[in-house]
């Protein structure tokens, strides 16, 4: 080789280029970096043979493998549903007033109705549950047509004045003012009266004649001391928990006009398992009555579904 | 102005950009280095395999491996110590202490490191004494290499690459054994019910053990590996590295020269040992290098050809760049213990120390029960009908023991407040409640706080005490929420 050239300093050989003076010593890299790479061009190749990859003009190559990120997601999703299967089998077969007895299927309950909630019941009841004017809150403990688990459940599976849902919770209001019923003077004394029994008006002679209109046109539904129905879902008006609004010009709307909300029938749309668990779960909310303690070891079957729900080792 | 020299292209095909391995034959050597690497290795392999096999009582409740990193359940247990998955600035503190702990030893006697105690050394040292076993020393080693393959070459090359695949799934493989109770995986491994992940560890540890100290050896040192690279960066004229002393050794020249020739020759008589029993293949008389890692096998080399030579050991020794300086005037050299009290290593000891000693007062003042607390946010309080205000939080709390512990969660602060927990009757609120906690475990609970109409919103905090002899307790803030002029 004519023009092999080796630096002074290293004695190294250069590989014969130049420029303004300064010449490229020959350090190579270790052959073994170049095979690594020719081993991962090999690898990228059966890759692209074994998995969708290659696009074509309506679809891609389909890969020998034969994978899919949809069959991987349906596989996935048995594989969840498998593994929930025990537990749903329990949910099915239990009398819902049973529940308490077995924290586990319990927590397994309110952790399924979480997520249904955040599906179905958010649009109305808010992401925290907490409601808004006409749409009640489910976290306290104020509950027009009961709070216990069955009523909960009853609640979820025939809605709220749902059309044509025989079973459905039915009342009306009716509409005092705009029918007439009452006048406007009287209205006015009865929101006064109303007001007064959570205290947040003072007792005057107003109020007075607004007991006499409760009397005589109120206490039919929400009771003689205005504690409300709940076989007819008529509100408690003596507590602080206002579902439409708890101003003077909100109540006196209300006897006026009635707002009344409605609810779908559950039970049409959703499997009972899923409406045991919402139920469970509302239950949960801090705002749940009749709860029954639970039995220590009453639980033998629910034992390890839901275990490290609460004890968790992390 | 020069004009540039035309580039005139090359008439030969153009040079290759890749170069193929040099395989290092190195030879046998015996001396006192060697004879530290020996005793250096056996106690690190001996360490290594032992160590999961240690047993440790921690009551019946947690494992009884002394080591063990248990990924399941997030644990670390290191004998009397447990870290939690929350205690992991130990770890960290550790990975700090090792990195300037590097600095320390670096600063104070160079690459030690990646002379004695590197696995990588370690096993490219094993691994090259199983080629002397079965091929022969330098010469045997390097005629088989320039063989041509016949049935008797690859029957040596086969029995060989086997004996590594031995040492590899020993080495190697041992490693699984930090993860899981060891003698029950011993068992499973062999009967073939261990959990997969564990044969895979086992194939992945031994074929990387194979390729690397098998095959890949010093390139692992000098292209793959960072860490020589910081150590340069750190190394100074004052750090004990490998020298060749040129000013004695030069002019080389062989005895019969020297003879001829008094005063003309260094003490180098250019014979090679050190070039030949070197395990990455470089030549320490071009001084400090890359491809050095210290092992000093080349100053063994060279101080038995001294003491035939009948010359004064040491040409190539453990020396600084500054002695070597000084030497050549004439001076004495420092003296080793001297190097480690200068500045620059008691700043680094100061530093790792304080570390430790930091990382030692945490361990020995820490609490073995903690409550966290998430409040709810969505909504932020709730109205009782009662006019009362609830806030509902989410407690978290850690019994750190070996054994179950009564636990006596309470409120500070929040005049008037209560609370109480969907599994208790509500009429059962009150200001402390008692959770029995498992052993080594975190409970979840639930609690509602129901505080008086007029409450507004304050901090106040949750405490939890565990019962027992040393009562410990532990405090977490929080928030209360409720409707107000804010």
């Amino acid at each position: 080789m004519a023009d092999k050239r080796f630096d002074e300093a290293t004695q190294t050989e250069t590989v014969g280029h130049e420029w303004d003076g300064i010449e490229e010593l020959n350090t190579p890299l270790p052959r073994w970096w170049l095979w690594t790479f020719y081993a991962c061009i090999v690898f990228a190749i059966g890759y692209t043979v074994a998995y969708p990859a290659w696009p074509g003009i309506s679809s891609a190559t389909q890969g020998v493998l034969g994978w899919t990120s949809r069959g991987q997601l349906a596989k996935e999703m048995d594989e969840a549903a498998a593994a929930r299967a025990r537990t749903v089998a329990s949910l099915a077969d239990m009398p819902i007033e049973e529940l308490p007895q077995h924290p586990e299927l319990m927590r397994a309950a309110v952790a399924g109705g979480s997520a249904a909630f955040k599906v179905n019941c958010v649009q109305c009841h808010g992401a925290g549950a907490a409601g808004s004017k006409g749409y009640p809150n489910l976290n306290d403990d104020d509950w027009l047509w009961g709070g216990d688990l069955q009523t909960i459940e009853t609640t979820l599976i025939y809605g709220i004045r749902q059309p044509g849902e025989e079973m459905t919770r039915q009342s009306m209001m009716p509409n005092f003012g705009s029918d007439g019923l009452l006048d406007a003077g009287q209205i006015r004394d009865v929101a006064g009266y109303v007001l007064s029994l959570s205290g947040k008006e003072k007792t005057s002679a107003a109020t007075q004649r607004g007991a006499q209109v409760f009397a005589d046109n109120c206490a039919v539904c929400h009771g003689e001391n205005a504690k409300g129905n709940r076989d007819l879902g008529a509100p408690n008006l003596s507590d602080a928990i206002w579902l439409d609004g708890g101003s003077k010009a909100e109540v006196e709307a209300q006897i006026h006009h009635p707002h009344h909300g409605v609810m779908p029938a559950w039970g049409e749309r959703l499997d009972p398992v899923t409406i045991k668990m919402l139920a469970a779960y509302v239950h949960s909310l801090g705002g749940g009555e009749e709860f029954a303690a639970p039995v220590a070891d009453a639980a033998p079957e629910g034992e390890d579904i839901a275990e490290e729900a609460a004890e968790t080792r992390e | 102005m020069n004009k540039p020299e035309p580039i005139t292209p090359s008439a030969e095909a153009p040079v290759s950009l890749y170069a193929k391995h040099e395989p290092v034959f190195n030879r046998r050597i015996d001396g006192k280095f060697r004879r530290i690497k020996w005793a250096i290795m056996a106690a690190c392999l001996a360490i290594y395999w032992v160590t999961p096999w240690l047993r440790w009582d921690r009551g019946p409740y947690a494992p009884d491996q002394a080591v063990l990193i248990d990924l399941e359940h997030r644990r670390f247990y290191m004998f009397g110590i447990e870290i939690w998955p929350q205690e992991f600035y130990f770890v960290a503190g550790l990975l700090i202490m090792a990195g300037i702990g590097l600095f320390l030893v670096t600063s104070a006697v160079g690459r030690a490191w990646c002379g004695y105690a590197c696995p990588q050394t370690v096993w490219t040292d094993l691994f090259q004494h199983v080629d002397r076993l079965i091929d022969g020393d330098r010469n045997a080693r390097f005629r088989l290499y320039k063989a041509p393959w016949g049935p008797a070459k690859i029957a040596r090359r086969v029995f060989k690459w086997a004996i590594y695949l031995a040492i590899s799934f020993a080495t190697g493989g041992a490693w699984i054994f930090y993860f899981a109770d060891a003698p029950t995986l011993h068992q499973e491994f062999w009967s073939g019910t261990a959990a997969p992940v564990a044969y895979g560890t086992v194939l992945v540890l031994t074929l990387t053990t194979f390729a690397l100290g098998g095959f890949m050896r010093e390139q692992v040192c000098i292209y793959m590996c960072p860490w020589p690279r910081i150590q340069t960066a750190m190394l100074d004229e004052k750090s004990l590295i490998v020298t060749y002393k040129e000013w004695r050794g030069e002019k080389r020249g062989s005895l019969k020269k020297a003879q001829k020739n008094p005063g003309e020759y260094g003490d180098c008589i250019d014979c090679n040992q050190c070039v030949a029993v070197c395990p990455t293949g470089i030549d320490i008389r071009e001084g400090p290098q890359i491809g050095c890692i210290t092992c000093a096998l080349c100053i063994d080399a060279c101080d038995r050809v001294m003491a035939e030579t009948g010359r004064p050991r040491g040409l190539i020794d453990y020396a600084t760049l500054e002695d070597a300086e000084n030497e050549k005037k004439g001076h004495p050299p420092t003296r080793h213990a001297k190097l480690i009290w200068r500045p620059r290593t008691l700043v680094y000891f100061a530093v790792w120390a304080g570390i430790g000693l930091g990382l030692l007062f945490m361990l020995g003042t820490r609490v073995h029960t903690d409550v966290s607390v998430a409040k709810d946010r969505n909504p932020p309080y709730i109205l009782m009908s009662d006019g009362s205000v609830r806030n509902g939080y989410t407690l978290r709390l850690h019994n750190m023991q070996n054994r179950p512990r009564d636990m006596v969660l309470g409120i500070e602060g929040l005049p008037g407040a209560v609370m109480w927990t969907e599994d208790m009757a509500r009429e059962a609120a009150s200001r402390t409640l008692t959770r029995t906690v498992a052993p080594d475990a975190t409970q979840v609970v639930r609690v509602y706080v129901v505080a008086p109409e007029d409450t507004r919103d304050q901090d106040f905090a949750f405490t939890l005490e565990a019962q027992g002899e040393e009562r410990e307790s532990d405090t977490a803030k929080a928030q209360f929420d409720a409707p107000g002029d804010e």
